[in-house]
């Protein structure tokens, strides 16, 4: 039994440099398992998704980009703030893309205002286009079983999600404050989890604190933590602490050494090597302790040996299944 | 350690752009040690006897602590503990974006729209959360330091943002916007004066103003006219300064930093950022990779150490040392592959890297380690 079953809006965000995004497409794979139909979102034109798949840059249109483990598909959209404008002016106002209002935002630069320019409005569209597809039907029943978002990094994801605070400042009654409040229900009910990934190094697992917080705060619903890049400690527990402080069996080493056919001369360099292993596996213990405060789920996900590929995904889907994230 | 990158990459000398330079610009994507690198910058040129300034935008708070940074307020501190030689200092600051702001708007503003200003829900956000602040306040705070002509040096941190090369767009949009037809359209009912706005407007803009006004609804309509209305005094303003801080970064007294860890993603990106600096005809120093990894027993190859390690009880303290080597090795053949391709798509770029830690930096011997590291090689 997954640990969000009623989660149909996962946003996942994390620390630049966690690897927030090869986690979202692991996730979105884990759900889609066994015949489920998944989207993964991105939102900040980085074209993350087309990279992590190898694929041709995704256009602003919904495609499959995987089958995922045991049937099930797993569709990918870059949402473009530009065009989640055009999409929204024509879904409400009826405007044609092509039309002559349309043409004329464009060309008085009233869409790249409010795109680029137009604090709080660029994250209306970016949410309000994940929110079409999370409520949208097709025969009756939702298009999409689940929707993944690669949201913005830590630092940015509280600000980006809290849009009606955003908007609110700026319009306090009107067509914009009205769709800013529907993502916002969206957004705060338990249709929506907000999942972290982090690294157990100090500055990550002190972003994923502070989002927690800021999120709670916000009443924003946080969901699991996912720790990345896990390494599994190479040598036993008493080894690991003699390493730490320097303090290895020098002799025992060299004695293995010799025995096979090795030069002595490589203990003190062996040794220091694993007295700096040692020294990185204390401070990820002194994350994995820090976050174990939160009492969220959280989940393990190791360090792959090589750059993640599609392999790789299908790998660390199967973890995020066995741990029941999904 | 560090150590210049095997093959062709020239070495890039630190203490000569350190020595030469006044401004360093560090930049890179985030999560990559761009702010440890600023900071380790700014304490050696200190300390090898540069009246030195270093601006950060988000350090980590016990990095700042480290500094004597404790609050955002735009004034730069003396670094306590720096070990100056000759005339030598070191001052750091952290960035208040809105501060920056309202200082720019309370220089260029008439007297009496600054307060009109600042009271418009408009400016409140833009100037706390438009996306582009954070990248155009540091390069306006770096005009004005720079205006200061109290430092030798300015090191200067660059915003965590999505795509490493933001802050570079930040000053033209603000100022493409601020010539656009939109403003001229959203400035027209100010100009004609409250509610006849609908009536000024040209047949033309008609169709686009009744849409606009349904879509983001009257009230914020105005604001927005008003908000306009009251910039438009000073766009002169911003389109000098932009143009300033433009030419500052295209200054041969200028140095740029691009930062990265051997990372696929880090180097894809400061491959991007060296391509747009040569674009722009800008000044870039070279490229630090930090947090490589390296073995002094690189002679044991991955393969023996494993075979070897078959060979013992895999429990054994020697078989756990071994595997821990093979993996190291295989770690460093990885980053070493990654920054061979960068180097062959960017012979030309010189290129330092810093060992990896394996603890974060937080206090000045950590800085000053870090800043021995890039020097040396």
């Amino acid at each position: 039994m997954a640990d969000f079953p009623r989660a149909r809006l996962h946003v996942v965000s994390g620390k630049g440099g966690t690897g927030k995004t090869t986690v979202a497409a692991a996730l979105a794979l884990a759900l889609a398992s066994g015949g489920k139909k998944v989207l993964l979102a991105e939102v900040e034109g980085r074209q993350g998704i087309a990279q992590l798949f190898d694929t041709a840059p995704l256009p602003y249109e919904e495609r499959k980009i995987a089958v995922a483990p045991h049937g099930g598909d797993v569709y990918a959209l870059a949402i473009d703030p530009e065009q989640a404008l055009l999409d929204y002016l024509h879904m409400f106002y009826r405007l044609s893309p092509t039309g002559i209002p349309a043409r004329t935002l464009r060309r008085i630069g009233a869409i790249d205002f409010a795109t680029t320019i137009a604090p709080g409005l660029k994250d209306v569209l970016l949410t309000g286009k994940v929110k079409e597809a999370v409520v949208r039907q097709t025969g009756g029943k939702p298009a999409y079983d689940a929707v993944v978002v690669d949201a913005p990094p830590t630092g940015r994801v509280p600000r980006f999600l809290n849009i009606s605070h955003e908007i609110g400042n700026l319009a306090k009654v009107g067509p914009l404050k009205t769709q800013s409040d529907g993502v916002m229900a969206l957004l705060k009910s338990p249709q929506t989890v907000v999942h972290l990934v982090t690294l157990l190094e100090e500055m990550p697992v002190q972003e994923t604190l502070d989002a927690v917080a800021e999120l709670t705060s916000l009443g924003l619903p946080v969901g699991g933590v996912i720790v990345n890049a896990v390494r599994t400690p190479a040598l036993a527990p008493a080894d690991l602490l003699a390493a730490e402080r320097g303090q290895l069996d020098l002799v025992a080493l060299s004695g293995g050494l010799v025995s096979v056919g090795l030069d002595v001369a490589l203990a003190p360099v062996l040794a220091a090597e694993a007295g700096e292993h040692a020294a990185r596996v204390a401070l990820e213990e002194r994350g994995r302790d820090a976050l174990a405060d939160l009492h969220q789920p959280s989940y393990e996900l190791p360090l792959l040996p090589d750059a993640v590929d599609l392999g790789g995904l299908y790998e660390l889907a199967g973890m995020l299944i066995e741990q029941g994230l999904a | 350690m560090a150590r210049t990158v095997k093959g062709s990459a020239p070495k890039l000398d630190i203490d000569h752009v350190l020595e030469t330079a006044k401004i360093v610009v560090c930049c890179g994507s985030g999560g990559v040690g761009k702010t440890t690198t600023a900071a380790a910058l700014a304490l050696r040129a200190a300390e090898r006897g540069r009246r030195t300034v270093v601006l950060t935008i988000d350090p980590a708070r016990r990095l700042a602590q480290s500094m004597g940074l404790t609050e955002l307020d735009n004034i730069p501190r003396a670094v306590k503990g720096v070990q100056v030689t000759g005339s030598g200092s070191l001052d750091a600051m952290m960035l208040d974006m809105k501060r920056t702001f309202d200082e720019i708007v309370e220089t260029h503003a008439e007297p009496g729209k600054a307060q009109q200003i600042f009271d418009n829900p408009f400016y409140q956000a833009l100037s706390s959360s438009f996306a582009g602040t954070q990248e155009y306040m540091a390069m306006e705070k770096l005009g004005q330091l720079r205006a200061l002509g109290t430092y030798d040096l300015i090191v200067v941190d660059t915003p965590p943002t999505r795509s490493a090369l933001d802050f570079l767009d930040a000053p033209e949009r603000m100022t493409t916007f601020l010539d656009g037809r939109l403003v001229k359209v959203l400035l027209a009912p100010a100009k004609a004066g409250g509610k006849a706005y609908l009536k000024v407007v040209t047949v033309g803009f008609n169709v686009f103003t009744s849409a606009i006004t349904r879509i983001i609804g009257a009230s914020v309509l105005q604001d927005l006219s008003q908000f306009i209305a009251a910039l438009e005094t000073m766009f002169g303003g911003f389109r000098e300064r932009a143009q300033a801080t433009y030419d500052l970064l295209k200054d041969p007294g200028t140095a740029f930093v691009v930062v990265a860890t051997p990372e696929r993603d880090a180097l894809r990106e400061a491959s991007y950022f060296v391509e747009r600096l040569a674009t722009e005809q800008m000044p870039l120093a070279g490229l630090v990779v930090n947090r490589v990894h390296h073995s002094a027993a690189a002679g044991l190859t991955a393969q023996k150490s494993l075979a070897a390690a078959e060979e013992l009880d895999p429990t054994s303290l020697t078989a756990g040392v071994l595997r821990l080597h093979a993996e190291r090795l295989a770690l460093s053949q990885r980053e070493a592959r990654l920054q061979e391709r960068f180097t062959s798509a960017h012979p030309s770029v010189a290129v330092v890297e810093v060992a990896a830690q394996p603890g974060d930096v937080h206090d000045l011997d950590g800085l000053r380690s870090v800043g021995a590291d890039l020097a040396a090689g």
